[in-house]
């Protein structure tokens, strides 16, 4: 056929080298595969966590029930106000990354230093107060009872207020000793003992009327919840945890088969298991990441203080650590929303 | 390259104080939870959750755009990157969901009970 006619610019030498379609360099255009890669893994992670929440979600826990702590504010119920502080710290610290950039694009060392050593305090900040985060987190506060089916009761008052263990269970004269590996026949050990026994916990239950067990379960505002005769329809607020009767505690508490206390992979107090697992997980994928994110950045900034950027004519070093950066920020905008908004 | 070494710093400023007042009302949001966008669904989700997402994507747009800079990068560059990000994340997001939401129901209406 006589019609094909050829297109392409033949002056060009579009093959000879040089040619740049995309007008970024080599290791700009990695960092943009390594970004795009890692932002499919986060969210592989993020939609488990929604593909868990779905599938329990008449019983996840409130996440303004889980974070509730604030640094020298001891019993006082801050949701949110923590992690939005966090958010804060991260959002700043990529502000003065893109600074850092921007005067590297004028080849100002000594600024471009400066606000490097503020990105790598924030992001300093900010991993110490996950850690802080973390701490609470596992170490719990209120506890709660796992029944033999693996369902989660915790406690509340006669006016809805949650109650710790510590607050009414009674202390038996039982001995329970933790099995280590010096006392067992074979290579039998287990983990650290709550602090109470289950009956321990039954036996103040008993002891205190005024205490009832409330579920996982959330309170729906529907005629079939409204019509259920075991649950505490005052106490019971719509979109929060269920209260039981008196009488239904008792009969739920029957069946308790462990004290938990705090959180770990295995189990937790705040409810399904899976929450806690994917707490760990994600928040700690993406610690992790702020870490190694302050580890290139000490270096690229002792690069700079060393003038190596000046030699080369070029911060473009800074740029490309700027764009991992501000992707971890951006995972976190993420994830707040995610854990701690919806 | 379309470096113009303009100094962006009065765009950088002015980006953080919008991510800012952003996370600002998505945590007032959060910590008041009015009923009336509480209580309403739209398409099973529940007004919040709807405002909460679209800030987060505002914010992202934000970031990627000024921070890292995609604004300044060739057309090439922007699609290859955000489009076959979106169009991932929501196809998964998509399957995931769907099933997760099938197998709740699942434990929820036939006879197989996971909590006594």
């Amino acid at each position: 056929m006589g019609a094909t006619v050829t297109t392409a610019n033949t002056e060009e030498k579009t093959w000879g080298g040089g040619n740049e379609p995309l007008g970024a360099s080599y290791g700009k255009l990695m960092m943009w595969f390594f970004i795009v890669s890692d932002a499919l893994t986060f969210s592989g992670f993020l939609g488990a966590y929604g593909f868990s929440r779905f599938k329990f979600i008449e019983t996840w826990p409130l996440p303004d029930e889980v974070f509730t702590h604030f640094p020298f504010m001891h019993g006082v119920s801050a949701p949110m106000y923590y992690v939005a502080l966090m958010t804060f710290i991260l959002i700043f610290s990529s502000v003065t990354m893109v600074l850092a950039v921007d005067a590297g694009h004028h080849m100002n060392r000594s600024k471009v230093a400066f606000y490097m050593f503020l990105t790598i305090i924030g992001g300093l900040i900010f991993v110490g107060s996950q850690a802080w985060e973390w701490k609470n987190f596992i170490h719990g506060e209120y506890g709660a009872i796992e029944t033999k089916g693996g369902s989660l009761l915790q406690f509340v008052d006669n006016t809805g207020k949650r109650v710790k263990l510590e607050d009414f269970a009674v202390v038996l004269p039982e001995e329970r000793e933790q099995l280590e590996r010096n006392k067992g026949k074979w290579f039998m050990s287990e983990p650290a003992l709550p602090t109470y026994s289950v009956a321990e916990v039954q036996a103040g239950f008993k002891a205190h009327p005024e205490i009832l067990v409330r579920t996982e379960v959330i309170y729906k505002d529907d005629k079939a919840t409204k019509a259920d005769a075991t649950i505490d329809h005052t106490l019971s607020k719509p979109k929060h945890k269920t209260v039981l009767t008196r009488a239904e505690s008792e009969k739920r508490l029957a069946n308790a088969h462990l004290v938990v206390e705090g959180a770990n992979l295995v189990r937790n107090e705040y409810g399904s298991k899976l929450f806690a697992d994917f707490f760990f997980f994600i928040t700690g994928f993406h610690g992790f990441h702020v870490f190694s994110g302050v580890v290139i950045n000490i270096i690229i900034f002792f690069n700079v203080l060393l003038g190596t950027y000046d030699k080369r004519r070029t911060y473009e070093m800074v740029e490309k650590v700027g764009l991992y950066w501000h992707f971890v920020d951006l995972v976190w905008v993420f994830v707040f929303t995610v854990f701690y908004l919806v | 390259m379309s470096h113009e070494h303009a100094s962006n710093t009065k765009r950088i400023w002015f980006v953080f104080g919008l991510l800012s007042v952003v996370t600002t009302v998505e945590v007032i949001l959060g910590i008041t939870k009015p009923a009336a966008l509480h209580d309403n669904l739209l398409l099973g989700m529940n007004l919040l959750n709807w405002i909460f997402y679209i800030l987060t994507i505002f914010k992202a747009y934000y970031i990627v755009w000024a921070f890292m800079h995609m604004e300044g990068e060739t057309p090439g560059l922007r699609w290859s990157v955000v489009a076959t990000v979106v169009f991932l994340v929501i196809y998964l997001l998509f399957i995931l969901l769907i099933e997760g939401d099938y197998i709740f129901e699942v434990f929820k209406d036939s006879t197989i009970k996971w909590n006594f």
